[in-house]
């Protein structure tokens, strides 16, 4: 039973197209653990790699010339705030994971920088996910995660690894960062999937 | 290692106001008995939970200002304008008063007592707020980390802790030094200003000595210091970061 904190009205409405317990921001927050790493056009480089060792990888003018895709979305930070209709353009992970025959069944994605965030690949195809370098029309800023950024929006924010640089494919799940240090294994926000036993 | 901050699943506990006290015209403390708290680190948050008598509710996350192990867990909150939760905590709640909390959140921006390395602390505005429970864990467990805060805010009246971060430097808990960037204190011979780095190199601990650095803070002014931090040669792994607010907030 909820306890009823005197006086307090708040908004009066939970938007329906919030998860719960998620709020409303017009801004765009930013969290990052560290400082924001500056990654040359120069020497970016986007690999991915299968359980067996064998990768693939693509400079900035290889990638840029993959398909884009340009899509809206709802975005939901484990930080409590969501951001509606945000737009972005981007490469499908579908096209990135085309030419990988695995059998793996998680993913491993590490950022410049040292972060690390999983998922299962699974919630990585069929049109879920993107490698997005583009934000609101303009190239996504440093701050934000550009050059370019994962972006696996029907989970919390921080499995959309800022900074991207590689993606691993592993048989067995491997926790990343945040899930290593309290924050949900999978993320989903309309399960309110914040903290480890959520 | 990291797990230790962590302890099981996080429940909402039931918070009863114990006293509130100002710290600032916006920013005011509030202790907090929460039976059943299992403690925390340094630099932890919670997830604070306010219901309405018609069902609603909402969330947001707050700072731990307290060290652990004292008898209330303290919270200090800057009202946000137009903030929906902020200026209900700073405004209307009062001693009795109750709402759900859970935590501790958090085990990365977190400081250990026994981790002996030289500790850079570096604050805009309310990112003071888990600074100062380090500074206070120090304090309260006689660690020999030295210390450092650099600390920047508007005016001398809108810095929180003002007088207690005084006499624990007075007592050579912490060096002190503070930025002021819309107006200074009377007769001071810096003139208002951003954190630069000039400052930093006068205020911080070289990078060589290679300290534990952490920034808290609204998004620009940690990006400021952060990059500043980078330039002057600290190990970006050894900078640990914690924002708040919209991008380029100039708060």
């Amino acid at each position: 039973m909820a306890v009823v904190s005197r006086g307090f009205r708040g908004r009066g409405r939970q938007d329906p197209a919030l998860p719960p317990g998620q709020y409303l921001t017009e801004d765009f927050p930013v969290l990052s653990a560290g400082p924001t790493p500056r990654v040359s056009l120069d020497t970016w480089e986007l690999s991915v790699a299968d359980e067996v060792g064998r990768s693939r990888s693509w400079s900035w003018a290889e990638f840029q010339r993959l398909p884009v895709e340009r899509f809206t979305t709802d975005i939901h930070c484990v930080t409590k705030w969501s951001k509606l209709g945000t737009s972005w353009e981007g490469v499908s992970l579908d096209t990135l994971l085309a030419d990988v025959e695995t059998s793996a069944d998680h993913a491993l994605v590490t950022s410049y920088g040292g972060y690390t965030t999983n998922l299962p690949l699974e919630d990585l195809m069929d049109g879920k996910a993107w490698v997005a370098f583009g934000y609101d029309g303009e190239p996504l800023h440093p701050e934000h995660g550009g050059p370019a950024r994962l972006l696996v929006p029907h989970l919390y924010l921080w499995k959309s690894a800022k900074w991207v640089r590689r993606i691993q494919l592993l048989d067995q799940d491997e926790p990343g960062f945040w899930e290593s240090l309290g924050y949900h294994n999978y993320g989903d926000p309309w399960r309110e999937q914040r903290y480890w036993e959520d | 290692m990291a797990r230790a901050a962590v302890l099981g699943r996080l429940t909402w506990r039931v918070a009863s106001v114990v006293e509130v006290r100002a710290e600032t015209a916006t920013a005011r403390t509030l202790l907090l008995d929460v039976p059943g708290w299992p403690g925390h680190l340094p630099g932890q948050h919670v997830d604070v939970r306010l219901t309405a008598d018609d069902g609603y509710s909402t969330q947001r996350s707050y700072s731990i200002a307290s060290a652990p192990g004292q008898p209330t867990v303290d919270l200090t909150v800057e009202a946000v304008e137009e903030g929906e939760v902020s200026p209900y905590l700073t405004d209307v709640v009062g001693p009795g008063d109750e709402f759900e909390l859970r935590g501790p959140i958090g085990g990365w921006f977190v400081w250990r007592s026994d981790d002996p390395a030289l500790v850079l602390l570096v604050a805009g505005g309310s990112g003071s707020v888990p600074l100062m429970a380090m500074i206070r864990t120090r304090a309260a467990t006689g660690a020999t980390a030295p210390f450092r805060l650099v600390y920047s805010v508007r005016t001398p009246e809108s810095a929180i802790y003002a007088d207690e971060l005084r006499r624990l430097a007075a007592d050579g808990a912490v060096d002190v030094t503070l930025v002021h960037t819309r107006r200074s204190p009377t007769g001071s011979a810096r003139p208002p200003g951003r954190l630069d780095a000039a400052l930093l190199e006068s205020a911080a601990w070289p990078a060589a000595d290679a300290p534990a650095v952490f920034v808290c803070g609204p998004t620009g002014f940690v990006e400021a210091a952060a990059t500043l931090l980078v330039a002057a040669g600290h190990d970006p792994a050894r900078i640990k970061t914690e924002r708040f607010g919209p991008t380029g907030g100039a708060r």
